[in-house]
């Protein structure tokens, strides 16, 4: 297994160096903006930021199939059906891309969904607000998956290989989703006035989780350290959550919807200045008291339980024919 | 075709178009309900496949049939805006979820039906449903060799699931009966050359089906003939139910743009 292959001595020559100079090596293939490949020798923390986070990422897509999943059998076109089936899929990819990257520093997807259901890992909290209309699943093109590019584009050029790969093909749809996203919000901010109002009420819900999609203000954040020294981060939480406002309020404007920040203004740096966010609603769903957290589980939970007796029957049969393609 | 053959097909080709389409939408509307909540990822996918193809087909054939039509209707008047009664699809298409293994019995048998159907369409005197055929015929073969690989893991796998899908298949066993009852509308268009003789799709949908089994250690259940037709528009109870959720939000905003 590969877990434990890891987790043995390997006789490779590197093995024989002290551990300084191993970091410093591994810290100066980084620095020269090398790929850090499955193979290669790593720090331990470094292997255990990266399943974290490519693993919160997986958890990510993988739950943020439920809440668009809710319109899919009321879509209120066949074109808006097709499409919306299409991006949720899209996200499914994502998550079996991910888990396999994740699976490329030794542990296996089964653990990882193990640590998901029993609520020991993290997935993006923004997933845990409700849909309750249509104008929803466009806010979530256009804003969670607006803020996701964001976040993600960074991540093509991240040091770590297999993960860098896998955002490069992602962030491609990503995008994609995200004019998709925005196409439908603007053909409810044209619409009826009830389609209008729908939009504006998306928009205001989700603004503000959108923004603290991108985590806590630079001030208080844990993880940012290390991670930009190997380059799995590049940019801070804060910068990206500017370049996330900049990019998203003229796009607002030119909807003709209002962005739900009343102190909102454009400095004098061209940069747009946000009201304070509330970060206690923030810890409030990271700690598992948002709208939908239980409810998002509960479906993962029931889902994976029910397809149990089908798990088991796909090895069952695989067992029966490579015995009978021995005997 | 001659102009007046043609003339004489139109009506029945139209009923032909919406039976398929509408059998094409109800299945993809049942199985969009698996994505998200599949036995693994790659069945959500795999189910969102092939429920993606399914909506394309039904668009294809609801455009078709507007042309014949001539009255302008869309693909969303013809979803959204009929009723439980003017749905033509056959019965099987509308029957619930079920487990998994339900559904994939489900899925195995219409694909088995659909694939002999649709591969014979593509040689119609109708061109424009023979070129409908010819794309959709590439996507329901890998239908089938994704529910008829899943019913033999199903079928030969545990104790459990061979049980699971051998009462699958006896409760839905009844309801192919339909597919390969020809109506005067069918008829027609059998003479026609526009579509298949139904004993002949019989036979090879038997043939088809009977290799399938066999690799699944299941055995056919004895022939039900369940008599009423959802192609004739004679429903079960789970129609409304399905078509009240999946036309509620297009028909709360009359006449708007989505
Ligand atoms: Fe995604
Ligand atoms: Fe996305």
């Amino acid at each position: 297994m590969y877990t434990q292959s890891l987790n043995e001595p390997s006789s490779r020559p590197v093995e024989a160096l002290d551990d300084a100079e191993r970091l410093a090596r591994f810290q100066a293939r980084i620095d020269a903006e090398e790929k850090i490949e499955p193979k290669d020798w790593m720090p331990d923390a470094y292997r255990q930021t990266l399943i974290r986070q490519i693993s919160q990422h997986a958890h990510s897509e993988i739950v943020g199939m439920l809440p668009e999943g809710n319109w899919i059998s009321r879509a209120p076109s066949l074109m808006r059906k097709s499409i919306l089936i299409a991006k949720v899929q899209d996200e499914g990819g994502h998550g079996a891309y991910l888990y396999s990257a994740a699976e490329t520093l030794g542990v296996s997807r089964a653990e990882l969904i193990e640590q998901l259901l029993s609520g020991r890992a993290k997935y993006s909290s923004i997933f845990n607000y409700p849909t309750p209309t249509w104008a929803d699943t466009a806010a979530i093109g256009w804003l969670v998956d607006g803020a996701a590019i964001m976040n993600q584009i960074p991540l093509c050029r991240c040091s770590y290989g297999p993960y860098a790969r896998a955002m490069v093909r992602v962030c491609k749809e990503e995008s994609f989703h995200q004019r998709q996203g925005y196409h439908a919000m603007l053909s409810l901010a044209r619409g009826t006035p009830s389609q209008r109002r729908m939009a504006q009420d998306a928009l205001n819900r989700w603004w503000w989780p959108a923004l603290m999609m991108f985590g806590p203000p630079d001030t208080a954040s844990h993880h940012t350290g290390l991670s930009v020294k190997w380059k799995i981060k590049r940019f801070t939480n804060d910068e990206l959550r500017q370049k996330f406002v900049d990019f998203t309020v003229p796009q607002a404007e030119f909807l003709g919807l209002t962005v739900p920040d009343p102190v909102l203004r454009k400095g004098d740096d061209g940069h747009y200045i946000t009201g304070a966010l509330d970060w206690s609603e923030f810890n409030a769903v990271l700690k598992g008291n948002g709208p939908c957290n239980a409810e998002r589980l509960r479906e993962r939970r029931t889902a994976h339980d029910d397809g149990a007796w089908v798990r088991e029957a796909a090895i069952a049969h695989a067992a029966k024919r490579s015995a009978r393609a021995v005997a | 075709m001659n102009a007046m053959a043609q003339e004489a097909s139109k009506a029945p080709t139209f009923t032909y178009a919406i039976r398929q389409a509408d059998t094409a939408l109800i299945l993809a509307q049942r199985l969009s309900a698996w994505i998200g909540h599949g036995p693994a990822i790659e069945e959500d996918l795999g189910f969102a496949n092939i429920a993606l193809d399914l909506l394309g087909q039904a668009r294809l054939l609801y455009a078709y049939a507007s042309e014949i039509e001539s009255q302008g209707r869309s693909e969303d008047d013809f979803a959204y805006l009929r009723e439980e009664c003017d749905f033509l699809n056959v019965t099987m298409a509308e029957i619930p979820n079920g487990d998994f293994g339900f559904t994939i019995v489900r899925q195995c048998l219409l694909d088995c039906w659909r694939l002999e159907n649709f591969e014979r369409l593509t040689h119609s005197t109708d061109s424009r449903l023979a070129e409908i055929a010819a794309k959709s015929v590439k996507e329901i073969r890998y239908h089938l060799k994704y529910s008829a690989g899943w019913l033999v893991r199903l079928g030969d796998g545990t104790a459990e699931s061979h049980r699971r899908v051998a009462e699958a298949l006896a409760q839905l066993w009844p309801y192919v009966h339909e597919w390969f009852v020809e109506d005067a509308a069918e008829s027609a268009l059998v003479a026609l050359g526009v579509v298949p003789a139904a004993a002949d799709l019989r036979e090879a949908f038997d043939k088809r089906l009977a290799l399938i089994l066999a690799e699944a250690t299941l055995s056919r259940p004895a022939d039900v003939e369940y008599r009423w037709f959802g192609k004739r528009g004679q429903h079960t109870e789970h129609l409304g139910r399905l078509l009240g959720e999946m036309q509620s939000l297009h028909r709360a905003h009359p006449g708007a743009q989505w």
